[in-house]
Formats: structure tokens, sequence, C-alpha cells
């Protein structure tokens, strides 16, 4: 019996259960790497041949560069926008002392409690009547306004941790109120900020219903057109850039936890 | 340190030409239905060290942070020297300020903490290091100036904080309780040092603690503080030895109480008259039995006088501590140094005699 | 009203500074006004406001056609099944790597986040490509002669669950976890030292303990079941039909707005009463601290 009151035993069933549960959430996740290098335009697995035909028909494709394009321009320009104004927001809601505050932080996190076909739809029909519908404007702020609770809440939660004194310090030695929270506030608040930032550009990066009823042919954005490709017809190209996703997703991963790990002991 | 190396402006013994005096009228400020100031009128000589005592919640450090800009006050006004203060954003009051905790910043090393208020005055280059390197010097931290804040112990924040709060020489310097996080040996010795340093700069000084040792050490007046009011104003020794009141005069020394009155002239503690220096006027009083001022022995020529058994005795290194019950009840406390090698301390249960000197009678109203 | 010193002066300083602070605040509740509150409330006259003006006939059909009862059925079918499974697979893992020493803790973290952080259709591709009927999973059971004949495994309810399990558990354990961190371990200790057997310990200690994290979880896997659009529709061949996928098929194939609406204005009440009931038993701030990791 260790210092947890667990019996080896117990221990023993529970990594068991624990290990296959993992193994159920990253296998699926792994499958389509070797799918992607398969050289048949069948599903078989293991594959019998192997070769980079679809990463190159990926290539080649100028509709699959286009929508991986717009996604990126999307969620850039999502994240430039989103970032500042959910940090101001965060700031002003942290500092500002506001009667309504509790409602107020509700309402920012409201876009991640509303059923997002709802949002899509509702979206939708503005944007008809707007004529924002495949439009780039349209899009980024849909995103903006999708990404700015994940924003919020994590600059909300840094600076929670961040002894507000110092921003005081510094306005008694004379830095006028923006100077101490650009110079003594900012830089220590930076990794909650950026992590939000991160979130921001995978929400847009990533989302896939509000594009569904958006964006749709040139403006079609990535998620878009792997849904239309899933419907219609799947080919395996969709295995090539799953890969490719599933390569950055990992990487990004690892990165923040790398970094994570690292101001822990820095 | 050779007078060369000092800022223009410490010269000598608090002269400084910078040092600001204070005014506050009518300070008020509520917190919903709860009264933090009531109404505080305060005035500050200039280069004076001026130290706010009192309990948590008395209102000491709402005031600090109402005179740095921080807080907001319901009304009232405040000016250093002949300038109106009480509207002006806090980066505008050329204060110094040094919080509890120390708020340095851990993104910059030393010397660029110290020197963020001379980079935001426009004060750069050679000029800027020399300041930079003259403040760490005042405070003993002449060759620390490149490391990090993590890397420096309790006492050596307190330093940096300090010497960032005055190498932009200001008028006034405001300390929001800075040596509470220090252990006791440390606190000492930093009082020491904060005095000298006070001398050295002349700066008007407004200090915030609730430990009246360190408020006796350190400052010219006090302001004893307590529900949002100024109790009593007044230099050290005159606040020792002539409270106003019940509570200043149980909040700053060890002493126990008893119930006194006085009528037709003659003061009365249960039928045992009192022989105080002067008899106050006819009313209810409270004795102020200073630990110290109690002695043990006499007999019934003197005045003061009464019999008591010892309850217990605590032995505490530079004196003892005897608690004593007297006739009818009373428990009262008296404090005896332990000097010249005596060992012969009475016990629990012995009957022993008390005396107080009649210059040592102490009279505050009853609260 | 006191009148006291510079008093009105200083109320107006206040007041400035007051409404500095809420120009910081203001873009982002415009975007939200805008995009969010907006369009949703539009949705909402919608559902009641038909070509000849107001009607409840949207909500009455609801109630009347058998179709809409089976949506209603399946996803709540759904959900609570998924939620279910969730949980009895979320929970021992959640406990396995809180008794994990930092390091493997992390690791394994970090391995559970990996689906989290790949994109939903990827992943949703990658159970069609595990679970057809010539799939991986049939294949290696194929291969091994465990069964003679493809499972259908996909494009059905059992495709869907499976695809959505391996979308909530993440979701499950991330405030779970958290929770279960800051379990102090004394309390099992001191359980222990007065007598308690491993199994009662965790039963009337730990668990009660890690019940705020759990149902914060719990909440959130319900409520983003019952709104689940995409893997139903990838992976229930058509057998699956969710309240979200009916709302889409109302726009897309039917530009039925008024049933389209309503259905997300019923949707977002029930999401609504559910976030609101739990509230009563647990303050919501739990659920923004414990997801702001």
């Amino acid at each position: 019996m260790t210092e947890d009151h667990v019996p080896a035993r117990a221990r023993l069933w529970l990594f068991v259960l624990g290990g296959l549960v993992i193994f159920f959430l990253v296998v699926p996740v792994l499958i389509v790497i070797p799918i992607s290098f398969s050289d048949s335009t069948l599903l078989e697995f293991p594959p019998r041949t192997y070769s980079l035909r679809w990463y190159r028909a990926l290539l080649e494709s100028l509709e699959w560069r286009d929508a991986a394009w717009m996604s990126v321009k999307v969620a850039v320009l999502t994240t430039i926008v989103a970032t500042p104004v959910g940090t101001a927001a965060a700031y002003g809601l942290h500092v500002g002392g506001f009667r309504l505050a509790g409602v107020l932080r509700l309402l920012v996190l409201a876009p991640l409690l509303v059923p997002v076909i709802l949002t899509a739809i509702g979206i939708f029909y503005l944007y008809a009547l707007l004529g924002l519908n495949n439009t780039l404007a349209g899009l980024v702020l849909a995103h903006t306004m999708l990404a700015l609770p994940f924003v919020v809440l994590s600059v909300a939660a840094g600076l929670r941790s961040y002894d507000m004194a110092q921003e005081r310090v510094a306005r008694s030695l004379g830095a006028h109120w923006f100077r101490a929270f650009r110079s003594v506030t900012l830089p220590q608040i930076r990794l909650p900020v950026l992590s939000g930032a991160l979130l921001a550009f995978i929400a847009s990066f990533d989302e896939v219903i509000v594009a569904f009823f958006i964006s749709g042919g040139e403006m079609a954005t990535l998620p878009r057109k792997m849904f239309s490709a899933l419907r219609d017809q799947i080919e395996p190209t969709i295995a090539a850039i799953s890969t490719i996703l599933v390569v950055l997703s990992v990487t990004t991963v690892a990165v923040v936890e790398l970094t994570r790990q690292q101001k822990r002991q820095g | 340190m050779a007078d060369e190396n000092s800022p223009p402006s410490s010269r000598g013994r608090g002269e400084a030409s910078s040092a600001l005096p204070i005014t506050i009228r009518g300070l008020v400020r509520h917190y919903g239905r709860m009264v933090a100031l009531d109404g505080i009128d305060l005035d500050v000589a200039k280069g004076e060290f001026l130290t706010l005592l009192g309990p948590s919640g008395s209102g000491k450090t709402t005031l600090l942070m109402i005179l740095a800009g921080f807080t907001r006050p319901d009304a009232g006004s405040i000016r250093f020297g002949d300038v109106e203060m009480v509207r002006t954003p806090p980066h505008k009051r050329n204060l110094g300020v040094v919080f509890q905790s120390y708020a340095l910043f851990p993104h910059m090393d030393v010397a660029a903490n110290v020197a963020f208020p001379l980079a935001l005055r426009g004060v750069n280059g050679a000029e800027r290091t020399r300041r930079v390197q003259t403040a760490l010097q005042l405070v003993q931290l002449g060759d620390l100036g490149g490391r990090r804040v993590d890397q420096l112990s309790g006492g050596q924040r307190q330093r940096v904080a300090l010497a960032r709060a005055i190498v932009f020489e200001p008028g006034i310097l405001l300390m929001d309780e800075p040596l509470s996080a220090l252990d006791k040996k440390l606190r000492e010795q930093m009082q020491i040092e904060l005095r000298h340093l006070h001398r050295r700069l002349g700066t008007t000084v407004i200090y915030v603690t609730h430990d009246q040792r360190e408020a006796l050490t350190l400052s010219d007046r006090i302001a004893v503080i307590n529900q949002g009011r100024v109790q009593q104003i007044d230099t050290p020794q005159r606040l020792y030895e002539a409270p106003a009141n019940h509570f200043v005069a149980d909040f700053i020394g060890d002493s126990t109480f008893l119930p006194v009155t006085v009528a037709n002239g003659v003061a009365r503690w249960r039928d045992q008259v009192l022989t105080p220096a002067a008899v106050p006027r006819d009313g209810a009083y409270q004795l102020v039995l200073r630990s110290e001022k109690l002695m043990l022995g006499g007999d019934s020529r003197h005045p003061n006088t009464i019999d008591a058994e010892v309850i217990e005795t605590v032995y505490q290194g530079d004196s003892v501590r005897i608690d004593v019950r007297l006739a009818g009840g009373d428990v009262v406390t008296l404090r005896e140094l332990a000097r010249g090698g005596q060992a012969a301390w009475p016990s629990a249960g012995d009957r022993v005699r008390l005396t107080l000197d009649p210059a040592d009678t102490l009279l505050v109203p009853t609260p | 009203m006191s009148l006291g010193l510079n008093a009105a002066g200083i109320r107006a300083d206040a007041r400035r500074e007051r409404a500095t602070l809420a120009a910081l605040t203001a873009p982002a509740f415009l975007i939200l006004g805008a995009l969010l509150f907006v369009p949703v409330g539009w949705l909402f006259w919608l559902s009641i406001h038909g070509d000849n003006g107001y009607t409840l006939e949207n909500y009455t059909r609801m109630v009347v056609e058998p179709a809409y009862a089976s949506v209603f059925v399946t996803t709540f079918e759904l959900s609570l099944l998924v939620t279910a499974l969730a949980v009895l697979l979320g929970y021992p893992l959640s406990y396995m790597i809180a008794l994990l020493p930092p390091r493997a803790a992390s690791a394994c973290l970090t391995l559970v986040l990996v689906p989290f952080w790949t994109a939903l259709l990827v992943r949703t591709y990658a159970w069609l490509v595990l679970l057809q009927r010539h799939g991986v999973v049939n294949s290696l059971l194929m291969n091994w002669g465990l069964i003679d004949q493809p499972l259908a495994l996909v494009y059905n309810f059992t495709g869907t669950v499976i695809g959505m399990l391996h979308i909530m558990i993440p979701f499950l354990v991330l405030p779970l976890y958290a929770n279960m961190r800051a379990i102090d371990r004394d309390y099992v200790r001191a359980a222990a030292s007065l007598g308690a057997s491993p199994t009662a310990a965790f039963w009337r200690v730990y668990l009660p303990l890690s019940m705020p994290g759990l149902a914060a979880g719990t909440v959130m896997v319900f409520v983003i079941c019952l709104g689940f659009y995409v893997t139903p529709q990838f992976l229930g061949g058509g057998r699956v039909t969710t309240i979200s996928m009916k709302i889409q098929e109302n726009v897309a194939t039917y530009f039925d707005w008024g049933a389209a609406s309503s259905l997300g204005v019923v949707l977002l009440v029930i999401t609504v009463a559910v976030f609101w009931g739990f509230s009563r038993l647990l303050p919501l701030r739990r659920l923004t601290e414990v997801s702001g990791s």
C-alpha cells in the first residue's frame, strides 16, 4: 500500500484501464498517418504498397491549396483582432470593479454555451441580409466572436495570479496607466496572452460549422473543404491533409508542454 | 560615505530642499455602510517622520492609499506644500511608495528596477547609472545591481524597493508596513537603518504599521488611528506617558487597567484611596497600570500601595512577568527587570506588596 | 449625501475612470452583441413570427409530429449514453494520472490532449477509416480470425457513440483532473489513520472531494453532446439524427427558418436550463477556473 492508500492490485487494474483509454484516445489520431502513405485508392490496412501520390495530389490541387491558405489567412486575422480585444476586456473586467462584473464575465463565455449550430444559422441569416456571406471580413468577424472566450478566460486567469501592486508601484513612480500596463503588467501576463492567442488561432483554423454556412466556393476554408470531401466522396487525399494537420497539432501540443515545463524550471 | 557621492538633496541632517509638508483636511471614505475614514485632519511638517499606528481595519492603510492616489476618498483635501493633490492621478504626485509586498518587477534586474522612475523622467545614460548606483549604495546594496529579483533575500528586496522609491528624490515617502515580512532581528536592524536614512535624506515620511515598538523607534510623531479616526497624534514620549484615551493607553505599552472613580476630588479604586500626580475632575476613569511601572515591595508609608497574591511568574530572559490577584479579584501584570543576578522571584501563592509611584499614576477616561 | 471638500470633482474623476474601463471592455461586447446576441435574438423572433404574423405553430409542430419526437429522443439517448461512458472511462483515467509522479502525469496529460487539439474532421475521418466494413478494425479482427463477417461499426448509432466518446473524454478529464490534483493527500491519509480501508477511503473521502470537478465535467460533456452536429452527421450514416442535424436540414434543404429557429431555441433553452440547474448546486465560477488551464 502506498501513501495514496491504493492497494497494488487495484492500482494494476487502474493502470491497465487508464492505458487502454489513452490507447483509445491516441491511436485513432495516428492511424491516418500510415493510410496517407498508402498507394491504393481503396482503403486497406495495413497498406500493401507505399507512395507519396496523395501528397503530390494535394500539392497539385488548386482547391486544397486555396482552402489551406484561406484558413491560414482567416486564422491569423482572427488572432490579430481577438487577442487585443479579449485582453482589453479581461483587463477591464478585472480592474473595473463593475457591479455587473459577474454577469459580464458569464456573457463573455456565451459563445461557448450557445449551441454552435444555432450561432451558425443566426450569423448566416444576418450575413445574408448584410451581404457578408462568403466574405473574408464576415469570416474573420464570426471567428473572432467564437475565439473571444478563449482569450478572455486565459488572460483573466493570468491576471488573477498577477500582483496588481506592481502596476500600482509603476504608476506611483511616474508611469501613466497605459505605460505602466505596457512596461510592467503585459510582460508578466505574456504567457496567458500568448496561449489565448494560440487558442484563438486554433479555434478559427479548425472551425467547421459556422464555416459550413458562411464560407463556400472560393472563400472555402480548409475545414469547409474537408467537410465537402467527407460528405461527397472520400478520397485518400483527405488522409494526406489529415496527416499534415495531425503533425501540426502534435507539434503544437509538444511545444506548449515544453514551454510550460521550462517556465516551471526557469 | 563621502559627501560627493550623495545625492544633492541630502545635505547634512534632514535639510532636504525637496521635502514637502502635507496638509490633510476632512478626508472621508466609506465602503457601503462601513466607514473607513471618518473625517481625518492632519498636518505633517516638512521632513517629519510620521507614523500611522493602528490595528488592522483601523483605516491607516486606506489613508496611505488615498495619499498615494490609488484610492479615491469620498471627500477631502490633500495638499503637498501649497498644491492641492486630491484629484491628481498617482503618476503625477511625485511620491515614493514602498509596498508591503515590495512589488519589485521580476522581469527586470535590480538596477533596472531602480532606474525605472528615472527613465520615466527622462534621465538617461551616465547620469542615470550614477544616480542608480548612489541610491543602491545608500541602502547598502552597491554591488548587487546586476542581480535578478528572485535571487535576493527578503531584506535585500526591501532595500531595493526603498532605493527605487528614493532614487528620484521625491518630496514625500510613503511606506506601508514595509518591514512586516522580515524576521525580528532583521526588522530591528532595518529600523535603525531607516532612521539613519531618514536623517540623511530629510524627506517627509508617512509610515504605516501596527507594531507599536516599531512606531516608537522610528517616528518624530505618531498618529494613533482607530475606526477611521485619529485618536491622538503626538511624540512617542508624550503618547506613551500621556495617552489621551483608553484606546491609546491600551494599544501602546503593556498595561492592565483598573476602574477608578473620582468623587469630591478624591480618587478611589474600590475603597482604597489613590494618589495620582494630579486629581482629575469627578467622573469614571481607568487606571493605566504599565507593567514596568508597578513595583514589588514598599510599605504602608508609601502612597499607592496594595497587597496581592501571585498567580504566576514567567521568566522571559531579560525580565520576569508576574501576574497577581488583588483583593476583590482583579488581575494585574507587572514586569521586573532581571538584574544583579537576582534569582529569588516570588512564585505562585506568595503574598506580595505592590507600589505605584504617583508620577506614574496614569488615568484615562472610561471609554 | 455627503457634501465634503472636493466631493463633486472626485466623483467626476471616478466616473471618468469607470468610463475608460468600460471602453476597454466595450469592443468585445460589441462583437458579441452584433454577432451572437442579435442573430440569436433574431432567431427567437423568427421562431414565433411566420409569414402571417405571430404564431406558435413551429413549437406545436414539435410536440405533435413524431419525426421531431424521435429526433429529441435520439439526441437525449446519445447524450446520456456518451456522458455515462465518458464518466466510466474518464474517471479512472483521471484518477490514474493523479496517482502518477509529476513527469509521468504530465506526459499522460499531453497524450490526452493530443486528440483534443486535433481537428474535429480529422478525427471523424480517422474513425471512418477505423470502423468501416473494410476498415482497420474489421481488417485486423478478420485477419486474426476473430470474426467471419465485418461488423457494422459505423454509419449507425454505435459508430456515432464511439466517435463522440473519443471527443468527449478529454472534456471530462480536464476539469476532473484539475480538481483531483488539488485534493490534499492528507485527507486520504487521515482517513486511513482513522481506520478506513482503501475502498472506504475512496468512496467516503476521495470521491466526494472530486465531485465538483466531476460535476463540472459531466455537465459540460452533456451539454456539448446535446448540440453535436459533425460526428452524428458523418458517422451516423443517416440513421442518427440529432437536433442540430435537423436544424441544418431545415435551413439548407427546406429553407424552413421557422422550424429551424424554433428547434434551435428549444436546444438553447435546454442547454441554459441544464447549466442553470447545475449552478444552483455549485457556483459556476468553478467552471471558468478549471478550464483556464
